[in-house]
């Protein structure tokens, strides 16, 4: 009897050892995951600090206020660089005369300003024959001065703003003539090879005109395939082979797509190079199976009940589908769709091959206008000596960033507000 | 039980001889010979796996959507064919309704659902024609005056029973003669099996009515006729009152007693 109770009491110990190490084992577990997901969080905070620490002084730029004599004369005989000229003399009376002197006084402003002032003259042609005020971009070496890039105690050949710079800048700012200023032309420009005057915008319109063609071809093809991968094809062996290819191609490397377009696009049906319609058709190719998978996965989750109660009260295959099926994957297709976009959005190795990683100054206007694409803007600046790109670079993958987070928050919120319970 | 529609209406609704259902090289069901009446309630009942929901399912051709179910045999409807490769299955179901295990609702308000035959097939031409088809197969079907404030909402916020007399409404919209229904009241609490089981009834002097059921007591509440069918075979088929007092099978017997099934 006493070795029973002993033998009871030993195993209840071990028991509670037993559970107490469980308990254990759970909360280290626990522990771990917590650890991932905080290393996680980690990476991201650093990434974005450092983005945005370096990007944020891409959006404002260093601008000095010319005041400038819009003499009738000079404008009739073309020349705005002498308007220029006279008015950056009437500043700084003393500069100097000699063609060295001239050119070191015109570096303070951008090199592009001559072209400010004709497009300020074409556009408001009143403006002739008065003295106006004009706020004009400074140049690369003077900006990255003003925002503290450029250490003044360094001897004046190791830094790429001269003392005589140096102190017409301190004048002008005792003459409130220079100032940081939100920077439009990041937003209204295409790409310069002046960092100052690079702008945005070309590659936003040739990121949007190539998506375009992206989500026009590929979302209803997509769809299409999924709808009848689904509920047509017969399951035999040659459905299920391209299946499999199609699961596949999910995972071929976007360089391919761009081998492919570039052999077949370009080169057999001759579409122009580095063009959105060409960049989007190859987009299309590589995004069409991650549409074709998600909207399969979303119609599959349909239950074939809504079919069933179609097609029981008369309805053909096609309207039970198109009435009940696909409305009901709605959320999964569209998020599918747009995760697909997303990846489009970011990619930059098949446009490569399409010669859209290009310096493209004109904001294109069609489908066969060069154009270059938001990421192979990031790249083609990361690339570049000037310090003023630097900025450039973080401020274009900050809109980029900005892009994708839009479209994935769209994702979110369509599959919040189509999805229906049954 | 006398018969009185079988007397004055001779002519069966539904014929089937010698049906027989493959699923690849699997054979459901073995020569199936059956009549239906007009008007009446038939039940099939049978041990899972038996066949009755194959058997129910050939009546309107659902067996089609399934790819590899092939049946062969003569079935009629009011003497036409409709087991034939060129009839009409949107008119053959426009006749021939059916009701789920499931209550299966769209995710569509209570109103779009029962308008979504007649809208499918023409049936109203205008607005006003819809409403009333839409009210009457809601009263017919005894949901009216619960759901007659929020036909705009979702027919899946509805209770059970009532998705499932919302799809009863949903069928007979696009009014019918023959109902089918394939274990109506499988998922539904005992309440709201009464509440359909009284609906059979009443329907059943409009429309012909077969009914798959597991419950052998519902099938002998709400039917005048009864089918057993055992293992892809028809057993026996007679008057239900027959077939659960003094069956002539002994196999009817046994399943009826609950010795196997």
């Amino acid at each position: 009897m006493s070795s029973y109770a002993a033998t009871t009491i030993s195993s209840q110990a071990a028991a509670n050892r037993l559970l107490l190490r469980r308990k254990r084992a759970e909360r280290r577990f626990q522990l771990y995951g917590i650890l991932a997901i905080s290393a996680a969080l980690g990476f991201l905070v650093v990434f974005l600090a450092s983005i945005v620490s370096r990007g944020y002084m891409g959006f404002v730029q260093t601008e000095v206020r010319l005041t400038v004599d819009f003499d009738q004369e000079l404008i009739e005989a073309g020349s705005y660089r002498k308007m220029l000229r006279t008015s950056l003399s009437e500043l700084f009376p003393n500069a100097g005369s000699s063609r060295a002197e001239r050119r070191t006084l015109a570096r303070l402003v951008s090199a592009g300003t001559v072209f400010v002032l004709r497009e300020t003259v074409e556009a408001d042609p009143a403006i002739i024959g008065t003295v106006e005020d004009v706020w004009v971009l400074a140049s690369d070496p003077v900006d990255q001065f003003y925002k503290g890039r450029i250490d003044a105690a360094l001897p004046e050949e190791e830094r790429p703003i001269s003392d005589a710079s140096l102190a017409r800048i301190a004048a002008l700012e005792a003459a409130g003539r220079i100032d940081l200023r939100f920077n439009r032309s990041f937003f209204t420009r295409g790409d310069s090879r002046n960092p100052e005057e690079a702008g945005i915008l070309a590659a936003i319109v040739g990121s949007a005109l190539a998506l375009l063609v992206t989500v026009v071809l590929s979302f209803p093809v997509g769809v299409m395939t999924a709808v009848y991968l689904e509920a047509f094809a017969p399951k035999n062996r040659i459905t299920r082979l391209i299946e499999i290819n199609i699961n596949n191609l999910a995972a071929v490397p976007s360089i391919v797509f761009g081998l492919l377009g570039l052999a077949v696009f370009l080169n057999v049906f001759g579409l122009p190079r580095s063009a959105p319609i060409s960049g989007g058709l190859v987009l299309s190719l590589m995004t069409l199976p991650t549409i074709i998978i998600s909207s399969r996965a979303a119609i599959r989750a349909v239950p074939p009940s809504f079919a069933e109660a179609a097609i029981g009260l008369g309805a053909s295959r096609v309207q039970a589908i198109f009435h009940h099926v696909l409305p009901a994957a709605a959320p999964g297709t569209l998020t599918g769709a747009i995760i697909g976009m997303a990846r489009a959005l970011g990619e930059t190795a098949p446009l490569l091959m399409m010669g859209m990683v290009a310096f493209v100054v004109e904001v294109p206007g069609g489908f066969t206008d060069p154009s270059t694409v938001l990421p192979a803007q990031v790249y083609l600046w990361a690339d570049s000596p000037e310090r003023g790109f630097a900025e450039k670079t973080a401020a274009a993958t900050i809109v980029l960033l900005g892009f994708l987070l839009v479209m994935n928050g769209l994702a979110v919120y369509l599959r919040r507000k189509f999805e229906k319970q049954w | 039980m006398v018969n009185v529609s079988a007397l004055s209406d001779p002519q069966p609704k539904l014929v089937a001889r010698a049906v027989s259902v493959y699923y690849g090289g699997k054979q459901a069901l073995f020569d199936i010979d059956l009549d239906i009446m007009s008007r009446e309630v038939t039940a099939f009942i049978g041990p899972s796996g038996c066949g009755k929901s194959t058997f129910l399912r050939c009546f309107n051709r659902m067996n089609d959507l399934i790819d590899d179910c092939r049946s062969t045999g003569s079935m009629l409807l009011d003497g036409s064919d409709i087991a034939g490769p060129d009839v009409d299955v949107v008119q053959l179901r426009m006749r021939i309704g059916m009701v789920f295990q499931k209550p299966n609702p769209f995710p569509k308000s209570v109103y779009d659902n029962v308008a979504y035959g007649p809208r499918l097939h023409g049936m109203a031409p205008t607005r006003g024609d819809l409403d009333e088809i839409v009210e009457t197969s809601l009263r017919r079907a005894g949901i009216w005056d619960e759901v007659k404030d929020r036909v705009d909402q979702p027919g899946t916020s509805l209770s059970g029973g009532q998705q499932q007399r919302l799809c009863i409404a949903r069928a007979i919209a696009v009014r019918p003669d023959v109902l089918l229904m394939d274990e109506p009241c499988s998922a539904l609490d005992p309440i709201a099996t009464a509440t359909i089981e009284e609906l059979i009834d009443e329907l059943k002097s409009e429309y012909t009515i077969i009914i798959v059921t597991h419950n052998m007591q519902q099938a002998a509440r709400v039917s005048q006729k009864t089918a057993f069918l055992n293992l892809g075979r028809l057993i026996e088929f007679d008057e239900t009152q027959k077939i659960f007092t003094n069956p002539s099978e002994p196999s009817t017997q046994d399943y009826i007693t609950g010795r196997f099934g």
